[in-house]
């Protein structure tokens, strides 16, 4: 891939937080850095290991390949390979890997002397998973509360952990989080249609300015967030998302063991009206 | 406003954190690791499993000997068959074990039931309540050893007693009866459910699940064998019944839904744990008690408001009858797994007694749902 006329200015030296100028460079299009060699180091680690995993599996059906984690019985120490280990070292490649991602992130944002603000939204997603498979094992005792790596196992996993707590829509962050994921949708779905209705005419037609994509809202809901304000609400929105569905997690279990229809039974219990 | 704001972020927490259950939880993995099968319990919240009162005396064999009580006593067609001293013996515990002496019960110990001066009297119908009760207590202990008993357990003296259900109280804390028709107005018809009942575990799922299924016989089967199609039965209505019924069961017992089910096929008898085939015997178990002893007992049951004793109906009339809690009481085995029947012989009803067989006992719910996959299987 040829490097574009004017990307050699954006390729300056420095803003590495690891390794100083040893990894500083780039291949093709991609920034190597000492983050993006552990990223690769994690990833492919990670990778062979479920391979691994698959093959003195059961299956090789894509649908059913499951890498569990350990009984509940071996608490927090560590299962042998085949009882759980592999799943251990599997959670370390792949946190190992995402925080590598995030910290490339940060590099280039240095080089490039642009805010956090993408490590950050995407450190909300390491975030999530770490609790659900550090933070809460961590609480409960037991690593056996992560949840297995597999496309079916996993979803029968949330299915199951959702059953313990009877009927799990009633978790009051996880309905945080669920308004959260679908407002952020809507939210992206009138921001794309926005933009395009207005720099992306038909035929013959002029690009229209932001000044328009403002006035189509004012006139519809009387307010108009504005051009950069969208991306603050779209940000807000996402990182919540990520974030109320990490509280949703850790609160099943560590801090609650009932169904969650019960859990409100604090508020028809308030002195004001029991 | 900065006071309001801080003010708003103490208390928010708190308020947040007050609901909480803190501290660790009991846990017990019943399933394949990673598939979250696993029971978890706050052992501060868990229900107790309480005091069980000793036996009144040592029943000896010599006592368990000697002559019959109908040869002693009037009226007696049930415990006729017993010794007379075992006779007297199952009399006290029954009086510790629904209206104790000295509780604030009317008519406390035995006048409760008897008329002091006729023991043989039938005037009082918690007298004519409990014999019928004799008899669904050893009908429980005879025929529905499958509920309390399977899966190789230990058969030898599994089974209720008065205890199990009544923990001292004339009627066990745990009943239910027939819900109250929603009016047919717009305002305040709520459709049989939307309000946080106990029954449903506080869901807003319909409120009473027991008449159905636990008096009535309609099936509990709502998950199909195949993809749905046009002619899938199960309407979301019955989902919804079905759900609130295993809400009061997982309420009842202290477990969550992966104590008896695999979430990813709740239907599937192969991936559900052993226990539900218990709870399969269980329901049928109940239906059997309120069907043919609780509403059989008709109008011996006093209206509400003429009976001495207070109220032994529901609101829409029907008696209060027995759901899953009412021996359960929020532990998965009553008691702990006592087994306190050992104390109590006459209450085994191997005696032949007057109670229909169970017809479900010859088939067991295993072999019926493989009966039904082979009747599924096109002709070869």
């Amino acid at each position: 891939m040829a490097v574009l006329s004017f990307e050699r200015k954006y390729r300056v030296r420095g803003g590495t937080l690891i390794g100083g100028d040893l990894f500083d460079f780039w291949v093709g299009p991609f920034y190597v850095g000492f983050f993006g060699v552990t990223t690769a180091f994690f990833a492919a680690l990670g990778t062979a290991l479920i391979i691994y995993g698959a093959a003195i599996g059961d299956t090789w059906n894509p649908w059913l390949i499951n890498i569990a984690p350990p009984d509940i019985s071996y608490g927090l120490k560590l299962a042998p390979l085949k009882e759980g280990g592999l799943w251990q070292i599997v959670t370390i490649c792949a946190v190992g890997a995402f925080v590598s991602w995030a910290l490339r992130e940060v590099e280039i944002c240095r080089k490039l002397g642009i805010g956090y603000h993408v490590p950050a939204a995407f450190g909300m997603a390491i975030f999530a998973y770490v609790t659900l498979v550090v933070f809460r094992p961590l609480l409960m005792g037991a690593w056996g509360y992560g949840f297995p790596y597999g496309i079916f196992p996993h979803l029968d996993w949330v299915s199951n952990t959702g059953y313990q707590y009877l009927h799990f829509h009633y978790n009051p962050a996880h309905m945080l989080a669920v308004s959260f994921f679908f407002t952020t949708t809507l939210a992206l779905g009138l921001h794309g249609a926005l933009v395009l209705s207005a720099v992306n005419p038909a035929k013959g037609e002029t690009v229209k300015s932001p000044e328009y994509e403002d006035t189509f809202f004012r006139d519809l809901i009387g307010y108009s967030v504005g051009t950069l304000g969208i991306h603050r609400v779209g940000l807000l929105l996402a990182m919540n998302a990520g974030f109320w569905s990490a509280v949703c997690i850790i609160i099943s279990g560590p801090f609650w063991s009932r169904g969650w229809p019960e859990w409100w039974t604090w508020w028809l219990n308030l002195p004001i009206w029991s | 406003m900065k006071t309001l704001n801080k003010l708003v972020a103490i208390a928010l927490p708190a308020l947040l954190l007050a609901g909480c259950e803190l501290g660790s939880k009991e846990q017990e993995q019943v399933g394949f690791r990673g598939t979250a099968m696993v029971q978890i319990s706050d052992p501060d919240s868990k229900a107790k499993v309480g005091d069980i009162p000793a036996p009144p005396y040592e029943l000896t064999a010599e006592m368990i000997a000697g002559d019959r009580a109908s040869t002693a006593y009037e009226n007696v067609p049930v415990l006729g068959n017993v010794s007379v001293d075992e006779f007297n013996y199952l009399m006290q515990a029954m009086t510790t074990w629904i209206a104790p002496d000295g509780s604030n019960v009317k008519d406390a110990g035995c006048t409760y039931c008897h008329n002091p001066e006729n023991m043989a009297s039938d005037e009082k119908y918690t007298k004519v309540v409990a014999r019928k009760m004799l008899l669904m207590t050893q009908n429980i202990n005879a025929n529905w050893k499958p509920h309390f008993a399977g899966q190789g357990a230990d058969q030898e003296n599994a089974g209720v007693t008065c205890w199990t259900c009544h923990r001292g109280n004339p009627v066990p804390v745990n009943n239910w009866s027939s819900a109250v028709p929603d009016p047919s107005t717009i305002t305040g018809n709520k459709r049989g459910g939307n309000t946080p009942a106990q029954t449903v575990a506080y869901a807003s799922l319909n409120s009473d699940p027991f008449t159905d299924y636990l008096a009535g016989k309609e099936t509990i089967r709502v998950g199909g064998k195949e993809f749905p199609t046009a002619a899938s039965k199960a309407a979301i209505q019955s989902t919804e019944k079905t759900y609130g019924l295993m809400m009061h069961m997982s309420q009842g017992l202290g477990v969550n839904c992966t104590f008896c089910h695999n979430s990813n096929n709740f239907a599937k008898w192969e991936d559900s744990r052993p226990q539900r085939v218990n709870a399969w015997y269980g329901i049928r178990m109940v239906r059997d008690t309120n069907n043919n002893y609780i509403s059989a007992l008709g109008d011996v049951w006093p209206a509400n408001g003429k009976g001495a004793y207070g109220n032994r109906r529901g609101p829409h009339g029907d008696p209060l009858k027995v759901n899953c809690a009412t021996c359960h009481q929020g532990v998965n085995k009553p008691l702990g797994g006592y087994k306190m029947l050992k104390d109590y012989p006459a209450l085994k009803g191997a005696a032949p007694v007057a109670a229909p067989a169970p017809v479900v006992a010859a088939t067991p719910a295993p072999a019926e749902t493989a009966a039904a996959a082979e009747a599924v299987k096109p002709a070869a």
